[in-house]
């Protein structure tokens, strides 16, 4: 056996497992990418639900002016956050108010029946599945994209690539969990 | 099992089950054409239906299964929980969101189908949608997700329009016989012609069930993994076992559901009230409810 071709095979075997990793690479990053602007779509999506809630709200609880300034206040940042943990920061605590908002419905029995008040309240719990459906299809792509570069023999040959591992977004799955049960 | 392997199996056991349904179909009409006497002039059109509506099963059998199950396409505003459920774990799944149909039946169930997640279709009943809770709802159409990503709404989709088509066939045949009698070739043998005939008779009253058969064959499994990964999906396991408890509590025949496509949906149409009471354990389309509900509870 001519050494040579067992070499050179040896060489295209290793050719050809980098090049696969590579592209496995670098279509998980984009479906993180993908992932990524999902959840920023679904953010600005309940965001934009806000102004409408608070003018709802207005109609028929003018006393609670703290709890809707808080939201007004926590909506702005939410908006001007830039960095993903600022954002994953900003829309948990928009949550936190949104949540005492809708609480203060049960005081008022014509707010709780007024029909584009139930249809917010609809959207906005819906909008809230939507984000952490997003968030959660962003985190199994992360953990996937970094289980790759971690694992050997990979992780010998992103030494050379250079791929960064990937961050998580905000809350963990246990964290989901006890949200979704609170729902029952 | 793993999901890729199971995407792998489900993509060649569609054309694996496409070939077999020419080379069944070219078969039968082989014998059913010489036991009645036309001789081979069949041949060459049922090679050339077979192969036509093999092809069509596998482009249009999403658009067929809704035909044949009369369901209208869903609203945002009148269908709020089904829409945004579907829109919401297809985020979760990472496909697009697939068209949303709705049977109105009371019975309670829902369906998949379509070749790839490109073209998908979910499809449920008027009667899941009102009487689930928002959780279990989600845990319905997890399910459903898991089928069409998995690609086992492709195989379904094929198989569900063959062995509509063999089934069609089969019926034809027994008309033929019942109505026109054998109309004998005079340089045949009638020995043979005999003989023919009964293996003729024979085929036609097998055919459907060999057709059933293959089809248990790829559907029972499945319904285990689609339950796995939808639970996967929702991270809430509780969802979809409340659901199957509740749907195994309706006792309601769904009148759109066909043989060709009991297996689509989440749980038997038929209750197992079809099939004679001896053979519904061999001819389940579904593994039963109870075992499902056992194994998400555990999770």
């Amino acid at each position: 056996m001519n050494p040579f071709i067992v070499i050179g095979g040896i060489l295209v075997l290793i050719l050809l497992y980098v090049w696969s990793l590579y592209n496995g690479l670098i279509s998980l990053k984009t479906q993180i990418e993908e992932a990524w602007s999902q959840i920023d779509v679904q953010l600005k999506r309940r965001s934009d639900l806000i102004p409408n809630l608070i003018s709802t709200v207005k109609g028929y609880a003018k006393h609670e002016k703290s709890i809707m300034d808080s939201v007004t206040r926590a909506r702005a940042s939410m908006l001007s956050a830039k960095s993903m943990n600022a954002k994953a920061k900003a829309s948990e605590d928009l949550s936190g108010v949104l949540g005492k908002l809708l609480a203060i419905a049960e005081n008022y029995p014509q707010l709780k029946a007024n029909d584009s008040f139930i249809q917010l309240q609809k959207e906005l719990s819906d909008t809230e599945d939507k984000v952490a459906y997003a968030r959660q299809y962003y985190n199994n792509s992360v953990m996937e994209f970094n289980t790759k570069i971690r694992t050997f023999p990979n992780t010998l040959v992103n030494e050379r690539l250079g791929f960064p591992e990937k961050e998580f977004f905000g809350a963990t799955e246990e964290e989901r969990k006890t949200v979704k049960v609170n729902f029952e | 099992m793993t999901i890729t392997s199971q995407i792998r199996s489900n993509v060649t056991r569609t054309y694996v089950f496409m070939t077999l349904f020419v080379a069944f179909v070219v078969l039968a009409a082989y014998v059913m054409g010489n036991a009645l006497g036309y001789g081979n002039s069949w041949l060459f059109i049922a090679v050339v239906l077979s192969v036509i509506s093999s092809l069509a099963s596998y482009y249009w059998g999403d658009k067929m299964v809704l035909a044949m199950s009369g369901a209208r396409a869903a609203d945002r505003q009148r269908d709020f929980d089904f829409f945004t459920v579907a829109e919401n774990l297809a985020i979760a799944a990472g496909i697009p969101t697939p068209k949303l149909y709705v049977i109105d039946d009371t019975a309670m169930n829902a369906f998949a189908t379509g070749r790839d997640p490109q073209h998908a279709v979910v499809c449920a009943t008027s009667g899941i949608l009102t009487r689930l809770e928002r959780r279990e709802l989600e845990g319905v159409i997890a399910h459903e997700l898991s089928h069409i990503k998995n690609f086992d709404t492709r195989l379904m989709a094929v198989v569900a329009v063959l062995i509509g088509t063999i089934a069609f066939l089969a019926d034809m045949f027994m008309r033929t016989l019942w109505w026109g009698g054998g109309r004998r070739s005079r340089d045949r043998d009638d020995n043979l012609g005999g003989i023919l005939l009964i293996i003729g008779i024979i085929l036609a009253i097998l055919s459907p069930i060999i057709a059933t058969l293959i089809q248990l064959a790829v559907s029972r499994k499945r319904e285990f993994l689609a339950d796995a990964s939808g639970a996967y999906l929702t991270r809430y396991p509780s969802g979809l076992a409340k659901a199957l408890e509740k749907l195994s509590k309706d006792k309601e025949v769904l009148e759109a559901a066909t043989n060709a496509t009991a297996h689509l949906f989440i749980t038997n149409p038929f209750k197992g009230k079809n099939f004679g009471a001896w053979f519904s354990g061999l001819f389940d389309t579904h593994p039963p409810i109870a075992e499902r509900i056992k194994i998400l509870r555990a999770m």
